[in-house]
């Protein structure tokens, strides 16, 4: 009984010892070829792209297309934009990060900083693509970003309300006044303020963030915010305490939600936004920026674009799809059909701009100026807002304003 | 099999004898495969691992004699995959200098700095490429603008050659193999690293090609002697050594990221309690940590009890219904809740200031005391339905015979919960207290979704708020802004771990003694 025992135990590990053994060869085999095969066929290459899950069907029939025309087979990863940023900064020289990510080109002080995006040579297409979006992809001299795509804020105007343009802040205030609703002009504000919503009015008064130095790059030794005691001062008689035009309790849900409903007659906001106000049955025009200052209104302009991992093993695949593939006519006004975002290549913005609204918003972004991507910019979204909601609620402005300056001031140089 | 000794154990059936090998069989399969792709990715510490797991399971589960092993096996892999590793991890990371600018090694720092320092040649013209291979040598054929056709390859500059042409572009070469684009594809390290000198001088540049299709004129602005690590700035010879703190630094003190991951020792510790900007916030955080999970235990508790006392009257009708509607907080997901919350109470758009208090403008979130007493609240909502089903649980479980003596001894319903309930329920709750006290510690939901941490210190030098606790200060350290400080968010959740320990372990003493009344 108890040899039988026994036996049954040692043909049991006799057992689990051949399968291992045969799995191991089975499993070591494939590797092996795989690794060894690779070079000797024909365009087998994979090129694993992550991007922002909104914009994955978009790029899925871009894919196919391209695997039809070169071989090389994309494989299409939709991730939660609102984590993809890091995962790849961490995830980029490990070996398991993609070939080509798709973000945002004020991330490149963070990508660059950590060395994880590979340099791009657009070659005589440089010129093809809009200025601001060919500006917006530089970093530092050196080209990162496959544009594709310009975001900028506009002003949405409820046309069955106002039937005309303002002319400039006031004018603005006082025709939605004159139209009776609740708020003749709303925009996105919060308890820690928006900055890069009141940007526009900002640079009106001539106080951009940043100065430039020779070679066109933003300077952070050159930090021209503190020229904005204009704009605080004009903020102050803003707020609460003076025409209460913006109010930190407006926020984003607040602010759609107004002019959703038609309670508000111009709305400051960007692309994302058309399809509610539209859907909810407004009759949608996008103006320019109305100025309140001397200077025209520029708001801050988002490129989106394609990066190329530095680790990536399939570099010359992965700039070929993005130069010589996504940098065209044909798929950029593909993307748009898909996306709605007005395309950053010059010929195929012209030639989706026969939308009112997308030629709004392209005129509205004639003046914009890319957001500054150096890592200091993030020391400036730090203490900006919160500055900018305490003037709203009553701050005295020239203090708080000097404060906010030499706050930033100090964090840039310490860090 | 039916001998006297033979206890049930001892004679397991066939069927449970071969589900035993089987399932057995296939862990070890899995662990094989994963030890082979490890292996194959150079993973070979953690190859080890898996490999001696696998070998430790199937000796206890083969074995006769250890049958506890059997028993707490898989907790215990459970237990190394789920808090050993992520704890060891942590303790690891809080060791070292990662953050912003130092994720990679100093091989691919460097690579990185190579590669952005590159730079095209103002004005140089882009020229047309076919790879070519001699032997396993790859080389550029390239079209000049003027129409000739140039060949070079890593050794030889670039040299005007004969060469057959198609549509204007050089394709052909006598002497080697024209590479189509698919063959490209196969070694595109290959291509992407080769430089072609464009003369005998290397500071004429180099021809390069990012695409395989075009070729442009580069320089470089650094150069990387690997024999004494030194890094040369080419435009203004400045050199660069390694600093020691993960970055070449420049003999000015002129940092230049991307660095690498180094480890630092206790610098994160250090940091943590001796840099100013940190230190001042970090004192109140704390305190204001401590007071939110005391004050939270102690409401918690409070409610949780009184409700239970009162619906575990017997007097009272309709208890059940009572006690349905008073578990819904915790039925309810608590993301949710904490957000709707922070939704209502918004100063002049929320449903308390707006319908509730009928139009006034009380600052709930915004006034850094209110702020405070709100997220206290809304803990509370959230909190006491838990305590509440155990308290009453806890209470039904005190023998009625305890009361029935008590009552008879005229005691008055005060004295009874005082001297009788109260002690024989903290016998059982007290653990869950302190397990609450834990919780409420990092209680991240609840303060990250009702005010995020605000209304903002605007004094301190980093982005804290009034109503911040450690853990989301720590949140803010690691992963907002541009400048990540994962070995400092390490540092500070080691720190947190202490003290949460330390409050345990003595409050666990401290309920020894109560047991000791049973």
């Amino acid at each position: 009984m108890l040899m039988t025992r026994k036996s049954i135990a040692a043909g049991a590990l006799l057992a689990v010892g051949l399968l291992t053994t045969g799995c191991s060869t089975s499993s070591d085999t494939p590797t092996a070829s795989a690794t060894t095969a690779a070079p000797d066929t024909t365009a087998t290459s994979t090129l694993t792209v992550w991007v922002d899950a909104e914009r994955a069907d978009a790029l899925a029939q871009a894919a196919t297309d391209y695997e039809a025309q070169t071989g090389i087979s994309v494989d299409i990863v939709a991730r939660d934009n609102s984590t993809l940023k890091d995962d790849f900064i961490q995830q980029a020289s490990s070996g398991s990060g993609p070939d080509v990510v798709m973000g945002a080109h004020d991330w490149l002080g963070e990508l660059t900083t950590n060395g994880v995006v590979a340099p791009l040579e657009l070659g005589d297409k440089a010129t093809d693509f809009l200025p601001v979006a060919l500006d917006a992809s530089t970093y530092d001299g050196t080209v990162y970003e496959l544009p594709y795509a310009v975001e900028n804020l506009a002003m949405l105007r409820n046309a069955d309300l106002v039937p005309e343009p303002a002319a400039n802040f006031d004018d603005m205030i006082a025709k939605g006044t004159a139209a009776g609703v609740e708020f003749p002009f709303v925009v996105e504000q919060g308890e820690n303020g928006n900055p890069y919503h009141l940007y526009p009015f900002q640079t009106a008064f001539g106080a951009p963030v940043f100065g430039r130095d020779a070679a066109g790059s933003y300077d952070s030794t050159q930090l021209t915010l503190g020229d904005g005691t204009g704009f605080a001062e004009w903020l102050a008689t803003q707020g609460s305490a003076g025409a209460n035009t913006m109010s930190t309790e407006i926020t984003g849900d607040i602010a759609k939600e107004k002019f959703t409903t038609g309670q508000a007659a111009f709305w400051l906001t960007g692309p994302w936004n058309v399809k509610a106000a539209v859907d909810a049955g407004i009759s949608v025009a996008v103006d320019a920026i109305p100025s309140p200052g001397s200077e025209p209104a520029q708001p801050f302009a988002g490129v989106k674009g394609f990066f190329v991992n530095q680790y990536s093993q399939n570099k010359v695949a992965a700039n070929d799809f993005l130069v010589n593939y996504l940098g065209t006519v044909d798929v950029q006004v593909a993307l748009f059909n898909s996306g709605g975002v007005l395309p950053a290549l010059t010929a195929a913005a012209d030639a989706v701009s026969s939308d009112p609204i997308i030629a709004g918003f392209k005129a509205a972004g004639l003046d914009a100026v890319p957001m500054p991507a150096i890592p200091a910019m993030g020391r400036v979204w730090e203490f900006w807002g919160i500055a900018e909601a305490g003037i709203l609620n009553g701050a005295e402005p020239d203090a708080t304003w000097a404060q906010l300056t030499s706050d930033v001031r100090t964090a840039i140089d310490g860090s | 099999m039916t001998d006297l000794q033979g206890a049930p154990t001892r004679s397991p059936g066939v069927g449970a004898l071969v589900a035993k090998i089987s399932v057995l069989g296939g862990l070890d399969a899995i662990a094989v495969f994963l030890a082979a792709v490890l292996v194959g990715r150079g993973d070979y510490t953690v190859a080890a691992l898996v490999v001696v797991g696998a070998i430790i399971l199937t000796v206890i589960y083969l074995s006769e004699r250890l049958l506890p092993a059997k028993y707490i096996a898989p907790g215990l892999v459970f237990l190394a995959i789920f808090q050993v590793f992520v704890i060891g991890y942590t303790v690891y990371i809080a060791f070292t200098n990662y953050s912003t600018g130092h994720i990679l090694t100093q091989d691919q720092a460097v690579e990185a700095l190579l590669s952005q320092s590159q730079s095209r040649l103002p004005d140089s013209p882009s020229y047309p490429l076919t790879v070519v291979e001699s032997g396993t040598q790859l080389g550029f054929l390239v079209t000049a603008p003027n129409g000739t056709a140039l060949l070079g390859t890593e050794e030889s500059p670039l040299k005007p050659v004969d060469a057959s042409f198609a549509n204007g572009q050089a394709v052909a070469v006598d002497g080697y193999t024209s590479l189509r684009f698919a063959d490209i594809l196969g070694r595109q390290d290959e291509v992407s690293s080769l430089a072609v000198p464009l003369s005998d001088s290397a500071a004429d540049g180099s021809l390069r090609t990012l695409d395989g299709r075009t070729a442009y004129e580069y320089t470089s602005s650094l150069s990387f002697d690997s024999t004494t690590g030194v890094l040369t700035d080419t435009t203004t010879g400045e050199s660069y050594r390694d600093g020691g703190e993960g970055s070449f630094v420049g003999e000015d003190g002129t940092e230049i990221l991307p660095g690498w991951q180094v480890n630092v020792g206790l610098d994160n510790f250090a940091r943590a309690v001796s840099e100013p900007s940190i230190r001042g916030p970090l004192v109140y955080v704390t305190a204001w940590t401590i007071a939110f999970a005391t004050l939270s235990v102690g409401i918690i508790f409070a409610l949780g009890l009184l409700m239970a006392l009162l619906f575990n009257d017997p007097s009272m009708r309709g208890r059940t219904a009572y006690r349905i509607v008073m578990v819904l907080p915790y039925a309810f997901p608590a993301f949710l809740g904490a957000m709707v919350w922070s939704g209502m109470l918004s100063q002049s758009f929320g449903f308390i200031n707006q319908v509730v208090l009928g139009g006034a403008s009380i600052p709930w979130l915004t006034d850094p005391t209110l702020a405070k007493v709100s997220v206290l609240m809304v803990n509370l909502w959230l909190g006491f339905p838990y305590m509440f089903l155990v308290a009453t649980g806890a209470l039904q479980a005190i023998p009625g015979e305890v009361r029935e003596a008590a009552r008879m001894d005229g005691t008055s319903r005060l004295q009874m919960l005082r001297h009788i309930e109260l002690p024989l329920l903290l016998i059982s709750m007290a653990p869950i207290l302190i397990a609450t006290f834990a919780f409420n510690f990092n209680n991240f939901n609840v303060i990250y979704l009702v005010t995020g941490g605000g209304p903002r210190d605007t004094g301190a030098g980093i982005p804290v708020g009034h109503t911040d606790i450690l853990i989301s200060l720590v949140y803010k350290v690691a992963f907002t802004g541009q400048n990540r400080d994962y070995g400092l968010a390490s540092a500070f959740s080691i720190l947190i771990f202490i003290v949460v320990a330390v409050i345990s372990v003595i409050s666990f003493r401290r309920t020894k003694t109560l047991e000791e009344i049973n």
